[in-house]
């Protein structure tokens, strides 16, 4: 039998990561430093584990809602409301695996073949693949760094056509560290409501803002928020990313149906970790605040450390990630940090892997140790030294 | 002289990592390095910053060291209370901390030596002579967990996470 002819063509069609070469280099050598992770470097909070493991010495051990425990849901909506200013009540929530299943299911509940989907660059790179499994046809929208990583109107404007049936938003972003402030979400919640298109907002790193100025949550615009689902979950906020656990919070009925598909695929959402969760909504906070604060020193650190190796770097204010400009060195994104790699052992992402439009960048992850980060900005010295000669 | 303004952000970077650069500093509170390294200099020489020292997990070397955490009834004396027999007692060398407690002893004191014996030795001729001392208890230290913060056994484990996207 030939495989090939009998799976499926999109899936068969998936362009596997073009950079999974560069991924195999970096995990075959020794002694790397590594500013390449998407996650954070902190265990979870103890008191939120502690309360995971006392629920399977209680026997929790089952099944629970398919929407999520109950309670789970109700203090999520008190978080969105203290932390966001969201108004959402409990059958607005579902309980997912992690950000991902929320956005893999309402690409499926809201697409159907035909439908176009913008997909803003450079960005997380699982959205143009479930947007095409579930048949949509994906209109890459590019941000640049002189509009500092930002959907502008005018290009969200340029990028619709009457297909248009969703537009994706991650902010604050990964791989840019960009954010986008109320005022640059209102100018683009009026293209929004002109067009009357679904739009889905992923702000798992909402928590993750500096500078002062707190995320800023399409779902709190009145008259298009039945449009808007909103995707958060533990990973990034209370380190929890081995947990898998996530939300998506919006209108009822998309809820629901987003529900059924959930149901089918996935039962519920993993029981422990939907009781550590409860309480890292209730008494995490601090922790939120302290990693934080820890993420900023190092963010500081390392922007005007490659600032002084003269690396052309946009000021990052959300999410633990620096986006700088290699162009400079005259290499691509991947020769650079396959380089890198090889002659400094310092392994960062080409900017490509999240877009064409990443070519040029790389990105630097600043959830690591300040003894990594000094460490990799003495390295990059040298390589540079010998790139420029 | 240049200060910074926010002394309580800088110590709090430098108790939790007194190798920090002053450039590194610079970064973290937005300030000048030269601003940085004048207000260390002012905060040393009051006395807010007392010292710098390594953390060194001495089971991990040849070196032979027991540690020893004696608990110190005292009679307090007229006009010095404490004061006067704590510092009787953190004058000699062996002694690494004395602290004055609230409840059922006073002075708690660590106390570092080559031996048991030798431990065992200073408790006996040097501590408990002195006038003021009414008991002692030790304690031998048998492992250290954590201290200042730190954990002294980190997970063996090898992270093999180089990128993740």
């Amino acid at each position: 039998m030939n495989l090939k002819q009998n799976i499926n063509p999109v899936i068969r069609d998936l362009k596997p990561s073009g950079i999974r070469k560069f991924f195999d280099l970096a995990n075959s050598m020794d002694n790397v430093v590594s500013l390449s992770i998407g996650e954070p470097d902190f265990a979870t909070p103890w008191h939120i584990r502690d309360v995971g493991i006392y629920s399977l010495e209680k026997s929790r051990t089952h099944y629970l809602s398919n929407s999520g425990l109950p309670e789970l849901r109700e203090e999520i909506v008190k978080y969105a409301a203290r932390r966001f200013g969201l108004t959402y009540a409990p059958e607005n929530v579902l309980v997912t695996v992690g950000g991902s299943e929320a956005i893999d299911l309402a690409c499926r509940v809201l697409l159907t073949p035909g439908d176009e989907v913008i997909v803003p660059e450079p960005s997380f790179v699982c959205y143009e693949p479930l947007c095409r499994m579930a048949g949509a046809k994906v209109v890459r929208l590019r941000t640049r760094a002189e509009d500092e990583f930002r959907v502008t109107p005018e290009a969200l404007e340029a990028a619709i056509t009457p297909k248009t049936k969703l537009l994706i938003l991650s902010y604050p972003n990964n791989p840019t560290g960009a954010i986008l402030p109320k005022e640059n979400a209102m100018a683009l919640a009026a293209v929004i409501r002109r067009h009357g298109f679904f739009v889905l907002s992923d702000e798992i790193y909402a928590e993750l803002t500096y500078g002062g100025e707190r995320h800023f949550s399409l779902g709190t615009v009145e008259d298009i928020r039945e449009r808007v689902l909103v995707v958060n979950g533990f990973s990034k906020a209370y380190a929890m990313t081995g947990w898998r656990l996530g939300y998506v919070m919006g209108d009822a009925y998309l809820i629901k149906m987003m529900t059924k598909l959930h149901q089918f695929g996935i039962m519920s959402a993993p029981t422990t970790s939907q009781y550590a969760a409860c309480e890292a909504l209730r008494e995490g906070d601090d922790d939120i605040a302290s990693m934080r604060e820890e993420y900023d020193d190092r963010r500081r650190i390392i922007v005007d450390g490659l600032r002084t190796l003269g690396l052309g770097c946009f000021e990052p204010t959300g999410a633990f990630y620096v986006f700088p400009e290699i162009v400079s060195t005259g290499l691509s994104s991947e020769e650079f940090c396959e380089k890198l790699l090889r002659e400094e052992r310092v392994a960062v992402v080409p900017g490509n892997a999240f877009g064409e439009s990443g070519e040029g960048f790389v990105r630097i992850s600043y959830a690591a140790s300040l003894e990594n980060i000094s460490k990799a900005l003495e390295r990059m010295e040298d390589f540079l030294k010998k790139i420029r000669g | 002289m240049n200060k910074v303004e926010n002394n309580e952000k800088l110590l709090k970077q430098l108790e939790k990592n007194g190798r920090i650069t002053g450039e590194q500093l610079a970064s973290v509170l937005g300030e000048s390095a030269e601003e940085i390294r004048d207000t260390i200099a002012e905060l040393e020489r009051d006395k807010v910053i007392v010292g710098y020292n390594a953390l060194i997990d001495w089971d991990k070397t040849d070196r032979e060291l027991v540690t020893a955490l004696i608990e110190v009834k005292v009679t307090p004396q007229r006009g010095d209370g404490f004061d006067r027999v704590a510092a009787r007692i953190y004058q000699y060398p062996e002694v690494t901390s004395v602290y004055l407690l609230s409840g059922g002893f006073d002075l708690v004191v660590m106390i570092e030596g080559k031996t048991l014996k030798e431990v065992a030795h200073f408790v006996s001729s040097k501590l408990a002579t002195i006038d003021a001392v009414t008991g002692t208890a030790t304690h031998f230290v048998l492992k250290k967990y954590k201290d200042k913060g730190v954990l002294f056994e980190e997970d063996p484990e090898e992270d093999r996470r180089i990128v993740v996207i």
